[in-house]
Protein backbone atom coordinates (compact mmCIF):
# COMPACT_ATOMS: atom_id res chain seq x y z
CA UNK A 1 0.00 0.00 0.00
CA UNK A 2 3.05 2.32 0.72
CA UNK A 3 4.65 1.68 -2.11
CA UNK A 4 1.54 3.35 -4.04
CA UNK A 5 1.99 6.28 -1.85
CA UNK A 6 5.82 6.93 -2.34
CA UNK A 7 5.11 6.95 -6.02
CA UNK A 8 2.96 9.22 -6.32
CA UNK A 9 4.90 11.74 -3.64
CA UNK A 10 8.00 10.52 -5.91
CA UNK A 11 7.87 13.42 -8.71
CA UNK A 12 7.38 16.23 -5.55
CA UNK A 13 9.96 14.80 -3.52
CA UNK A 14 12.44 14.90 -6.32
CA UNK A 15 11.49 18.25 -8.14
CA UNK A 16 12.23 19.87 -4.27
CA UNK A 17 15.14 17.73 -3.62
CA UNK A 18 16.66 18.67 -7.37
CA UNK A 19 15.40 22.62 -6.82
CA UNK A 20 15.74 23.64 -3.23
CA UNK A 21 17.68 21.26 -1.49
CA UNK A 22 20.77 20.78 -4.21
CA UNK A 23 20.61 24.11 -4.98
CA UNK A 24 21.26 25.14 -1.24
CA UNK A 25 23.80 22.73 -0.67
CA UNK A 26 25.69 24.32 -4.09
CA UNK A 27 25.53 27.53 -2.34
CA UNK A 28 27.41 26.41 0.58
CA UNK A 29 29.41 24.71 -1.52
CA UNK A 30 30.75 27.78 -3.54
CA UNK A 31 31.02 29.74 -0.61
CA UNK A 32 34.09 28.14 -0.15
CA UNK A 33 35.32 28.49 -3.52
CA UNK A 34 37.28 31.95 -5.39
CA UNK A 35 36.40 33.52 -8.57
CA UNK A 36 38.46 34.92 -10.81
CA UNK A 37 38.68 38.29 -12.90
CA UNK A 38 35.81 38.26 -14.84
CA UNK A 39 33.38 36.02 -12.32
CA UNK A 40 33.68 32.48 -12.88
CA UNK A 41 33.77 30.19 -10.64
CA UNK A 42 37.51 28.46 -9.47
CA UNK A 43 37.73 25.35 -7.96
CA UNK A 44 39.86 26.09 -4.91
CA UNK A 45 39.24 25.24 -1.62
CA UNK A 46 39.59 28.19 1.11
CA UNK A 47 37.97 30.30 3.55
CA UNK A 48 38.99 34.07 2.94
CA UNK A 49 35.22 34.81 1.84
CA UNK A 50 34.56 33.95 5.46
CA UNK A 51 37.75 35.50 7.22
CA UNK A 52 36.46 38.65 4.46
CA UNK A 53 33.51 39.05 6.74
CA UNK A 54 35.01 40.01 9.83
CA UNK A 55 36.61 43.41 7.96
CA UNK A 56 35.02 46.20 10.07
CA UNK A 57 33.02 47.50 6.55
CA UNK A 58 30.88 44.65 6.82
CA UNK A 59 30.82 43.66 10.21
CA UNK A 60 29.32 47.29 10.84
CA UNK A 61 26.62 46.32 8.09
CA UNK A 62 25.52 42.79 9.93
CA UNK A 63 25.19 45.21 13.34
CA UNK A 64 23.05 47.89 11.56
CA UNK A 65 21.17 44.84 9.78
CA UNK A 66 20.72 43.43 13.34
CA UNK A 67 19.89 46.31 14.79
CA UNK A 68 17.07 47.41 12.47
CA UNK A 69 15.51 44.18 12.85
CA UNK A 70 15.46 43.94 16.58
CA UNK A 71 13.50 47.79 16.15
CA UNK A 72 11.41 46.95 13.34
CA UNK A 73 10.39 43.41 15.45
CA UNK A 74 9.61 45.84 18.45
CA UNK A 75 7.56 48.10 17.15
CA UNK A 76 5.55 45.70 14.98
CA UNK A 77 5.56 43.82 18.54
CA UNK A 78 4.34 47.41 20.15
CA UNK A 79 1.64 48.41 17.76
CA UNK A 80 0.08 44.86 16.95
CA UNK A 81 -0.52 43.80 20.23
CA UNK A 82 -3.17 46.31 21.27
CA UNK A 83 -4.66 45.54 17.54
CA UNK A 84 -4.38 42.23 18.14
CA UNK A 85 -5.94 42.30 21.62
CA UNK A 86 -8.99 44.85 19.78
CA UNK A 87 -10.17 42.09 17.51
CA UNK A 88 -10.34 39.41 19.95
CA UNK A 89 -12.79 41.48 22.19
CA UNK A 90 -14.31 42.69 19.75
CA UNK A 91 -17.84 41.40 18.22
CA UNK A 92 -18.02 38.66 15.82
CA UNK A 93 -18.93 41.15 12.76
CA UNK A 94 -16.03 43.45 13.29
CA UNK A 95 -14.02 40.87 14.21
CA UNK A 96 -14.52 39.19 10.94
CA UNK A 97 -14.06 42.47 8.99
CA UNK A 98 -10.68 43.40 10.68
CA UNK A 99 -9.23 39.91 10.48
CA UNK A 100 -10.04 40.72 6.46
CA UNK A 101 -8.43 43.86 6.81
CA UNK A 102 -5.28 42.86 8.40
CA UNK A 103 -4.93 39.39 5.82
CA UNK A 104 -5.46 41.46 2.29
CA UNK A 105 -2.30 43.27 2.61
CA UNK A 106 0.08 39.70 3.05
CA UNK A 107 -1.79 39.68 -0.87
CA UNK A 108 -0.77 43.26 -1.98
CA UNK A 109 2.34 42.47 -3.39
CA UNK A 110 5.12 44.42 -0.82
CA UNK A 111 6.72 46.21 -3.39
CA UNK A 112 3.62 48.19 -4.26
CA UNK A 113 3.21 48.93 -0.81
CA UNK A 114 6.87 49.94 -0.31
CA UNK A 115 6.12 52.23 -3.36
CA UNK A 116 3.72 53.61 -1.92
CA UNK A 117 5.71 55.19 0.57
CA UNK A 118 7.86 56.73 -2.33
CA UNK A 119 4.67 58.92 -2.87
CA UNK A 120 4.05 60.12 0.69
CA UNK A 121 7.30 60.60 1.63
CA UNK A 122 9.45 62.56 -1.17
CA UNK A 123 10.69 66.01 -1.57
CA UNK A 124 7.54 66.67 -3.28
CA UNK A 125 5.32 63.87 -1.87
CA UNK A 126 2.24 64.25 -0.02
CA UNK A 127 3.65 64.61 3.69
CA UNK A 128 6.01 67.62 2.32
CA UNK A 129 3.24 69.33 0.14
CA UNK A 130 0.55 69.19 3.27
CA UNK A 131 2.53 70.90 5.54
CA UNK A 132 3.98 73.24 3.25
CA UNK A 133 0.66 74.22 2.54
CA UNK A 134 -0.29 74.28 6.32
CA UNK A 135 2.59 76.68 6.59
CA UNK A 136 4.14 74.86 8.98
CA UNK A 137 7.57 74.24 6.57
CA UNK A 138 8.87 76.51 4.52
CA UNK A 139 11.43 74.44 2.82
CA UNK A 140 10.70 70.41 2.45
CA UNK A 141 12.10 68.27 4.43
CA UNK A 142 14.24 64.95 3.74
CA UNK A 143 12.05 62.07 4.48
CA UNK A 144 12.91 59.66 1.88
CA UNK A 145 16.42 57.78 1.62
CA UNK A 146 17.00 57.98 5.25
CA UNK A 147 17.30 55.47 7.85
CA UNK A 148 13.78 56.69 9.71
CA UNK A 149 11.74 56.02 6.17
CA UNK A 150 13.40 52.29 5.65
CA UNK A 151 12.50 51.52 9.31
CA UNK A 152 8.63 53.01 8.80
CA UNK A 153 8.56 50.73 5.71
CA UNK A 154 9.88 47.56 7.21
CA UNK A 155 7.23 48.27 10.09
CA UNK A 156 4.58 48.68 7.48
CA UNK A 157 5.11 45.52 5.46
CA UNK A 158 5.77 43.42 8.96
CA UNK A 159 3.05 44.50 10.94
CA UNK A 160 0.26 41.59 9.70
CA UNK A 161 2.71 39.20 10.56
CA UNK A 162 2.66 39.93 14.16
CA UNK A 163 -0.96 40.79 14.24
CA UNK A 164 -1.79 37.41 13.14
CA UNK A 165 0.12 35.04 15.55
CA UNK A 166 -0.77 37.53 18.41
CA UNK A 167 -4.68 37.13 17.33
CA UNK A 168 -4.59 32.87 17.14
CA UNK A 169 -2.72 32.88 20.81
CA UNK A 170 -5.18 35.39 22.49
CA UNK A 171 -8.16 33.71 20.92
CA UNK A 172 -6.91 30.01 21.89
CA UNK A 173 -6.17 31.34 25.44
CA UNK A 174 -8.40 30.11 28.63
CA UNK A 175 -10.95 33.30 29.02
CA UNK A 176 -12.06 31.56 32.74
CA UNK A 177 -8.24 32.24 34.26
CA UNK A 178 -9.09 36.07 33.67
CA UNK A 179 -12.27 35.80 35.41
CA UNK A 180 -10.39 33.62 38.23
CA UNK A 181 -7.93 36.41 39.07
CA UNK A 182 -10.54 39.11 38.51
CA UNK A 183 -12.45 37.18 41.52
CA UNK A 184 -8.97 36.72 43.66
CA UNK A 185 -8.84 40.41 43.25
CA UNK A 186 -6.67 41.13 40.73
CA UNK A 187 -6.54 44.61 38.73
CA UNK A 188 -7.09 44.38 35.04
CA UNK A 189 -3.48 46.01 34.35
CA UNK A 190 -2.11 42.97 36.83
CA UNK A 191 -4.27 40.43 35.25
CA UNK A 192 -2.78 41.42 31.78
CA UNK A 193 0.76 41.29 33.02
CA UNK A 194 -0.11 38.11 34.82
CA UNK A 195 -2.46 36.14 32.97
CA UNK A 196 -2.87 37.13 29.54
CA UNK A 197 0.85 38.17 28.36
CA UNK A 198 2.53 34.80 29.59
CA UNK A 199 -0.24 32.78 28.12
CA UNK A 200 0.33 34.61 24.44
CA UNK A 201 3.85 34.25 24.84
CA UNK A 202 3.80 31.48 21.94
CA UNK A 203 2.39 34.26 19.72
CA UNK A 204 4.19 36.74 20.19
CA UNK A 205 7.18 34.23 19.78
CA UNK A 206 6.07 33.47 16.62
CA UNK A 207 5.21 36.66 15.08
CA UNK A 208 8.91 37.80 16.35
CA UNK A 209 10.80 35.22 14.26
CA UNK A 210 8.81 35.87 11.51
CA UNK A 211 9.34 39.35 11.30
CA UNK A 212 12.64 39.30 12.57
CA UNK A 213 13.63 36.44 9.57
CA UNK A 214 12.15 38.33 6.87
CA UNK A 215 13.33 42.01 8.04
CA UNK A 216 16.82 40.51 7.81
CA UNK A 217 16.27 39.60 3.79
CA UNK A 218 14.38 42.34 2.76
CA UNK A 219 16.81 44.21 0.51
CA UNK A 220 14.04 46.08 -1.62
CA UNK A 221 12.85 47.99 1.25
CA UNK A 222 16.05 49.34 2.01
CA UNK A 223 16.75 49.77 -1.66
CA UNK A 224 13.87 51.94 -2.29
CA UNK A 225 13.19 53.84 0.58
CA UNK A 226 16.92 54.21 2.00
CA UNK A 227 18.73 54.97 -1.11
CA UNK A 228 22.28 54.03 -1.75
CA UNK A 229 23.14 55.16 1.96
CA UNK A 230 21.78 52.32 3.87
CA UNK A 231 23.12 49.25 2.99
CA UNK A 232 22.07 45.37 5.01
CA UNK A 233 23.49 42.29 4.65
CA UNK A 234 20.51 41.25 2.67
CA UNK A 235 21.44 44.72 -0.53
CA UNK A 236 25.47 42.92 -0.23
CA UNK A 237 24.00 39.70 -1.00
CA UNK A 238 21.94 40.95 -4.10
CA UNK A 239 24.84 42.97 -5.01
CA UNK A 240 27.55 40.39 -5.01
CA UNK A 241 25.22 37.82 -7.06
CA UNK A 242 23.93 40.64 -9.51
CA UNK A 243 25.90 43.07 -10.10
CA UNK A 244 29.72 42.66 -8.23
CA UNK A 245 29.77 38.84 -9.72
CA UNK A 246 31.56 37.88 -6.58
CA UNK A 247 29.20 34.53 -5.87
CA UNK A 248 31.68 33.20 -3.13
CA UNK A 249 31.76 35.92 -0.90
CA UNK A 250 27.86 36.88 -1.65
CA UNK A 251 27.60 32.60 -0.90
CA UNK A 252 29.84 32.70 2.29
CA UNK A 253 27.47 35.73 3.48
CA UNK A 254 24.42 34.06 2.33
CA UNK A 255 25.50 31.07 4.83
CA UNK A 256 26.07 33.38 7.83
CA UNK A 257 22.52 35.04 7.57
CA UNK A 258 21.29 31.03 7.32
CA UNK A 259 23.28 30.52 10.29
CA UNK A 260 22.51 33.59 11.97
CA UNK A 261 18.27 32.95 11.32
CA UNK A 262 18.88 29.53 12.18
CA UNK A 263 20.32 30.83 15.89
CA UNK A 264 17.71 33.49 16.41
CA UNK A 265 15.07 30.64 16.07
CA UNK A 266 17.06 28.50 18.22
CA UNK A 267 17.06 31.24 20.72
CA UNK A 268 13.62 32.16 20.93
CA UNK A 269 12.41 28.46 21.18
CA UNK A 270 14.41 28.00 23.82
CA UNK A 271 12.62 30.74 25.64
CA UNK A 272 9.60 30.03 24.87
CA UNK A 273 10.17 25.96 26.45
CA UNK A 274 12.27 27.44 29.72
CA UNK A 275 8.74 29.94 30.51
CA UNK A 276 6.24 26.23 30.11
CA UNK A 277 8.40 24.22 31.43
CA UNK A 278 8.87 26.46 34.44
CA UNK A 279 5.28 26.95 34.45
CA UNK A 280 4.66 23.36 34.01
CA UNK A 281 6.74 22.90 37.42
CA UNK A 282 5.44 25.28 39.26
CA UNK A 283 1.95 23.53 38.72
CA UNK A 284 3.33 20.30 39.89
CA UNK B 1 -19.43 33.90 25.25
CA UNK B 2 -16.65 36.09 25.74
CA UNK B 3 -15.87 37.21 29.47
CA UNK B 4 -16.40 40.27 31.09
CA UNK B 5 -13.23 41.14 31.87
CA UNK B 6 -12.09 41.14 28.38
CA UNK B 7 -14.84 42.39 26.94
CA UNK B 8 -14.87 46.28 28.76
CA UNK B 9 -13.81 48.47 26.18
CA UNK B 10 -10.69 50.73 26.55
CA UNK B 11 -11.54 53.97 24.19
CA UNK B 12 -7.89 54.36 23.59
CA UNK B 13 -7.88 50.57 22.57
CA UNK B 14 -10.15 50.98 20.27
CA UNK B 15 -8.70 54.64 18.78
CA UNK B 16 -5.19 52.52 18.64
CA UNK B 17 -6.69 49.91 16.45
CA UNK B 18 -8.64 52.60 13.65
CA UNK B 19 -4.78 54.32 13.98
CA UNK B 20 -3.59 51.16 12.47
CA UNK B 21 -5.93 50.03 10.24
CA UNK B 22 -5.41 53.36 8.72
CA UNK B 23 -1.93 52.87 8.60
CA UNK B 24 -2.53 49.81 6.64
CA UNK B 25 -4.33 51.14 4.36
CA UNK B 26 -3.53 54.94 3.40
CA UNK B 27 -0.49 54.22 1.40
CA UNK B 28 -2.80 51.36 -0.62
CA UNK B 29 -5.46 54.37 -0.93
CA UNK B 30 -2.86 56.97 -2.47
CA UNK B 31 -1.54 54.52 -4.98
CA UNK B 32 -5.20 54.25 -6.09
CA UNK B 33 -6.11 57.87 -6.00
CA UNK B 34 -3.01 59.27 -7.64
CA UNK B 35 -4.00 56.48 -10.46
CA UNK B 36 -6.55 58.43 -11.66
CA UNK B 37 -4.69 62.11 -11.24
CA UNK B 38 -4.61 64.14 -14.03
CA UNK B 39 -1.07 65.33 -13.44
CA UNK B 40 2.46 63.65 -14.72
CA UNK B 41 4.52 65.24 -11.88
CA UNK B 42 2.48 67.17 -9.18
CA UNK B 43 1.21 65.48 -5.65
CA UNK B 44 -1.72 68.54 -6.09
CA UNK B 45 -4.86 66.85 -7.61
CA UNK B 46 -5.43 68.37 -10.94
CA UNK B 47 -8.50 66.48 -11.64
CA UNK B 48 -9.83 62.75 -12.91
CA UNK B 49 -8.28 60.93 -15.81
CA UNK B 50 -8.34 57.65 -17.16
CA UNK B 51 -5.35 58.48 -19.65
CA UNK B 52 -2.56 56.44 -17.59
CA UNK B 53 -4.40 52.96 -17.72
CA UNK B 54 -5.21 53.55 -21.41
CA UNK B 55 -1.54 54.76 -21.96
CA UNK B 56 -0.43 51.88 -20.04
CA UNK B 57 -2.12 49.73 -23.16
CA UNK B 58 0.54 51.59 -25.73
CA UNK B 59 3.12 51.24 -23.49
CA UNK B 60 5.32 48.01 -24.79
CA UNK B 61 7.20 46.72 -21.81
CA UNK B 62 4.60 46.81 -19.70
CA UNK B 63 2.60 44.68 -22.46
CA UNK B 64 5.89 42.39 -22.98
CA UNK B 65 5.82 42.22 -19.08
CA UNK B 66 2.45 41.22 -18.85
CA UNK B 67 2.41 38.39 -21.38
CA UNK B 68 5.51 37.34 -19.37
CA UNK B 69 3.77 37.38 -16.38
CA UNK B 70 0.97 35.45 -17.43
CA UNK B 71 2.77 32.90 -19.91
CA UNK B 72 4.95 31.69 -16.18
CA UNK B 73 1.86 31.90 -14.02
CA UNK B 74 -0.81 29.99 -15.85
CA UNK B 75 2.31 27.21 -17.00
CA UNK B 76 3.94 27.80 -13.08
CA UNK B 77 0.04 26.97 -11.77
CA UNK B 78 -0.87 23.88 -13.45
CA UNK B 79 2.20 22.31 -12.70
CA UNK B 80 2.50 22.79 -8.73
CA UNK B 81 -1.26 22.31 -8.64
CA UNK B 82 -1.09 18.74 -9.67
CA UNK B 83 2.17 18.09 -8.10
CA UNK B 84 0.84 19.75 -4.94
CA UNK B 85 -2.25 18.14 -4.97
CA UNK B 86 -0.88 14.60 -5.63
CA UNK B 87 1.10 15.19 -2.53
CA UNK B 88 -1.29 16.63 -0.01
CA UNK B 89 -3.31 12.89 -1.02
CA UNK B 90 -0.64 11.00 -0.76
CA UNK B 91 0.63 12.37 2.45
CA UNK B 92 -3.07 11.48 4.23
CA UNK B 93 -2.89 8.27 3.14
CA UNK B 94 0.95 7.63 3.99
CA UNK B 95 2.44 5.26 6.93
CA UNK B 96 6.00 5.50 7.03
CA UNK B 97 8.89 6.69 9.14
CA UNK B 98 10.12 8.98 6.08
CA UNK B 99 6.83 10.90 6.44
CA UNK B 100 8.17 13.87 8.87
CA UNK B 101 11.44 14.41 6.50
CA UNK B 102 8.80 14.02 3.23
CA UNK B 103 6.84 16.95 5.46
CA UNK B 104 9.79 18.85 6.03
CA UNK B 105 10.80 18.90 2.48
CA UNK B 106 7.57 19.76 1.35
CA UNK B 107 7.50 22.84 3.89
CA UNK B 108 11.29 24.28 2.58
CA UNK B 109 10.31 26.78 0.49
CA UNK B 110 7.84 28.19 3.11
CA UNK B 111 10.52 28.59 5.24
CA UNK B 112 13.79 29.75 4.18
CA UNK B 113 13.74 33.49 2.88
CA UNK B 114 13.00 34.27 -0.61
CA UNK B 115 16.61 35.76 -1.37
CA UNK B 116 18.20 32.51 -0.58
CA UNK B 117 15.76 30.76 -3.25
CA UNK B 118 16.35 32.90 -5.44
CA UNK B 119 20.13 33.24 -4.97
CA UNK B 120 20.69 29.47 -4.83
CA UNK B 121 18.28 28.55 -7.99
CA UNK B 122 20.44 31.07 -9.72
CA UNK B 123 23.90 29.21 -8.66
CA UNK B 124 22.29 25.83 -9.82
CA UNK B 125 20.98 27.29 -13.21
CA UNK B 126 24.46 28.55 -14.33
CA UNK B 127 26.18 25.41 -12.90
CA UNK B 128 23.46 23.30 -15.34
CA UNK B 129 24.76 25.51 -18.14
CA UNK B 130 20.60 26.54 -18.36
CA UNK B 131 20.32 30.33 -19.48
CA UNK B 132 17.58 32.65 -17.61
CA UNK B 133 14.30 32.87 -19.08
CA UNK B 134 11.07 32.74 -18.41
CA UNK B 135 11.69 28.67 -18.52
CA UNK B 136 14.03 29.29 -15.20
CA UNK B 137 11.32 31.48 -13.73
CA UNK B 138 8.68 28.98 -14.31
CA UNK B 139 10.70 26.12 -12.37
CA UNK B 140 11.45 28.47 -9.69
CA UNK B 141 7.53 29.65 -9.26
CA UNK B 142 6.57 25.88 -9.59
CA UNK B 143 8.86 25.16 -6.63
CA UNK B 144 7.26 27.50 -3.94
CA UNK B 145 4.03 27.26 -5.44
CA UNK B 146 3.75 23.07 -4.53
CA UNK B 147 4.28 23.89 -0.97
CA UNK B 148 1.46 26.27 -0.78
CA UNK B 149 -0.70 23.98 -2.49
CA UNK B 150 0.25 21.29 -0.46
CA UNK B 151 -0.89 23.17 2.71
CA UNK B 152 -4.00 23.95 0.85
CA UNK B 153 -5.18 20.79 -0.31
CA UNK B 154 -4.02 19.53 2.85
CA UNK B 155 -5.67 21.80 4.69
CA UNK B 156 -9.21 20.83 3.23
CA UNK B 157 -8.49 17.03 3.34
CA UNK B 158 -8.05 17.58 7.16
CA UNK B 159 -12.19 18.02 7.73
CA UNK B 160 -12.41 15.01 5.69
CA UNK B 161 -12.97 11.76 7.20
CA UNK B 162 -12.44 8.14 5.91
CA UNK B 163 -16.18 6.70 5.92
CA UNK B 164 -16.90 7.87 2.34
CA UNK B 165 -14.14 6.30 0.78
CA UNK B 166 -14.71 2.91 2.71
CA UNK B 167 -18.21 3.17 1.94
CA UNK B 168 -17.58 3.73 -1.44
CA UNK B 169 -15.06 0.35 -1.52
CA UNK B 170 -17.71 -1.68 0.43
CA UNK B 171 -20.21 -1.20 -2.03
CA UNK B 172 -17.85 -2.35 -4.74
CA UNK B 173 -15.70 0.60 -6.24
CA UNK B 174 -12.06 0.11 -7.76
CA UNK B 175 -9.56 2.59 -6.21
CA UNK B 176 -9.55 4.91 -9.02
CA UNK B 177 -13.57 5.02 -9.07
CA UNK B 178 -13.13 6.09 -5.43
CA UNK B 179 -10.61 8.75 -6.35
CA UNK B 180 -12.60 9.82 -8.92
CA UNK B 181 -16.16 9.93 -7.45
CA UNK B 182 -15.88 10.33 -3.89
CA UNK B 183 -12.52 11.73 -3.01
CA UNK B 184 -11.81 14.07 -5.79
CA UNK B 185 -15.13 15.77 -5.87
CA UNK B 186 -14.69 17.03 -1.78
CA UNK B 187 -11.10 18.00 -2.13
CA UNK B 188 -11.77 20.15 -5.41
CA UNK B 189 -12.77 23.65 -4.00
CA UNK B 190 -9.55 22.94 -2.18
CA UNK B 191 -7.19 22.32 -5.26
CA UNK B 192 -9.13 25.12 -7.26
CA UNK B 193 -8.16 27.72 -4.32
CA UNK B 194 -4.49 26.09 -4.33
CA UNK B 195 -4.29 26.64 -8.00
CA UNK B 196 -5.92 30.53 -7.16
CA UNK B 197 -3.27 30.86 -4.80
CA UNK B 198 -0.47 29.46 -6.50
CA UNK B 199 -1.11 31.81 -9.71
CA UNK B 200 -1.37 34.94 -7.46
CA UNK B 201 1.90 34.05 -5.77
CA UNK B 202 3.42 33.98 -9.46
CA UNK B 203 1.94 37.12 -10.76
CA UNK B 204 3.39 39.38 -7.25
CA UNK B 205 6.73 37.44 -7.22
CA UNK B 206 9.35 39.69 -7.28
CA UNK B 207 12.49 38.64 -5.11
CA UNK B 208 12.88 35.21 -6.62
CA UNK B 209 12.34 36.10 -10.41
CA UNK B 210 14.78 39.17 -9.93
CA UNK B 211 17.51 37.02 -9.32
CA UNK B 212 16.09 33.83 -11.80
CA UNK B 213 14.68 36.11 -14.78
CA UNK B 214 16.97 36.81 -17.96
CA UNK B 215 16.93 40.07 -20.07
CA UNK B 216 13.29 39.30 -21.81
CA UNK B 217 11.92 37.67 -19.68
CA UNK B 218 11.23 40.56 -17.37
CA UNK B 219 7.70 40.20 -15.35
CA UNK B 220 5.75 42.63 -14.10
CA UNK B 221 6.71 43.23 -10.72
CA UNK B 222 10.51 43.30 -12.22
CA UNK B 223 9.08 45.85 -14.84
CA UNK B 224 7.66 47.91 -11.37
CA UNK B 225 10.77 47.24 -9.70
CA UNK B 226 13.16 49.52 -12.25
CA UNK B 227 10.13 51.96 -13.26
CA UNK B 228 10.25 52.84 -9.48
CA UNK B 229 13.94 52.80 -9.77
CA UNK B 230 14.18 55.16 -11.93
CA UNK B 231 11.25 57.60 -10.05
CA UNK B 232 7.53 57.92 -10.05
CA UNK B 233 5.08 57.98 -12.81
CA UNK B 234 1.72 58.45 -12.81
CA UNK B 235 1.57 54.83 -15.20
CA UNK B 236 2.70 53.19 -12.63
CA UNK B 237 0.42 53.83 -10.05
CA UNK B 238 -2.19 52.68 -12.56
CA UNK B 239 -0.28 49.23 -12.99
CA UNK B 240 0.06 49.08 -9.63
CA UNK B 241 -3.70 49.72 -8.83
CA UNK B 242 -4.64 47.16 -11.45
CA UNK B 243 -2.16 44.30 -9.47
CA UNK B 244 -3.83 45.56 -6.30
CA UNK B 245 -7.21 44.94 -7.30
CA UNK B 246 -6.26 41.89 -9.44
CA UNK B 247 -4.70 39.95 -6.32
CA UNK B 248 -7.24 40.77 -3.83
CA UNK B 249 -10.13 39.42 -6.43
CA UNK B 250 -8.14 36.29 -6.77
CA UNK B 251 -7.70 35.94 -2.84
CA UNK B 252 -11.33 36.66 -2.16
CA UNK B 253 -12.53 34.11 -4.65
CA UNK B 254 -10.04 31.87 -2.86
CA UNK B 255 -11.38 32.47 0.50
CA UNK B 256 -14.50 32.12 -0.86
CA UNK B 257 -14.10 28.66 -2.14
CA UNK B 258 -12.75 26.91 0.75
CA UNK B 259 -15.13 28.18 3.51
CA UNK B 260 -17.98 26.76 0.88
CA UNK B 261 -18.65 23.53 2.20
CA UNK B 262 -17.11 24.15 5.30
CA UNK B 263 -20.01 24.04 7.21
CA UNK B 264 -19.45 22.47 10.35
CA UNK B 265 -16.95 25.28 11.14
CA UNK B 266 -18.47 28.05 11.87
CA UNK B 267 -15.45 30.09 11.93
CA UNK B 268 -13.73 31.74 8.74
CA UNK B 269 -10.50 30.25 7.61
CA UNK B 270 -8.18 33.05 7.14
CA UNK B 271 -5.68 31.90 4.30
CA UNK B 272 -1.96 32.83 5.60
CA UNK B 273 -2.08 29.74 7.42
Amino acid sequence: MNKRWFGILSPVVLWLCFFMMVPMIAVVGVSFLSRDTVGNLVWTFNISNYTRFFDPLYLGIYWDTIWLSVLTTLLCLLLSYPLAYYITTAGPRTQKWMLIGVTVPFWINFLIRTYAWVLILRTQGLVNMGLEQLGMISEPMQLLYTKGAVLLGMVYTFIPYMVLPIYVSLEQMDKRQLEAASDLGASRWSAFWRVTLPQTKSGIMTGGVLVFVTTTGMFVITDILGGAKSQMLSNIIQNQFLSARDWPFGAALSVIFMISSLIIIWLFNRALRSKYESAKEARA
Amino acid sequence: MKSNTLNRKNPLLSIHSFLMMAFIYIPVIVIIVYSFNDSRLSMSWEGFTFDWYLSLLDNRNVMEALKNSLIIALTSTIVSTVLGTMAAIAMRKLMSKSKGAIAGLLYMPIVVPDIIMGLSLLVLFSQLGLDLGKTTVIIAHITFSISYVYVIVSSRMANMGNQLEEAASDLGATQWETFRYVVLPSIWPGVIAGALIAFTLSIDDFLISFFVAGPNSSTLPIYIYSSVKRGISPEINALCTIMILVSVALIILAQWLLNRGNREEKKTSMLPF
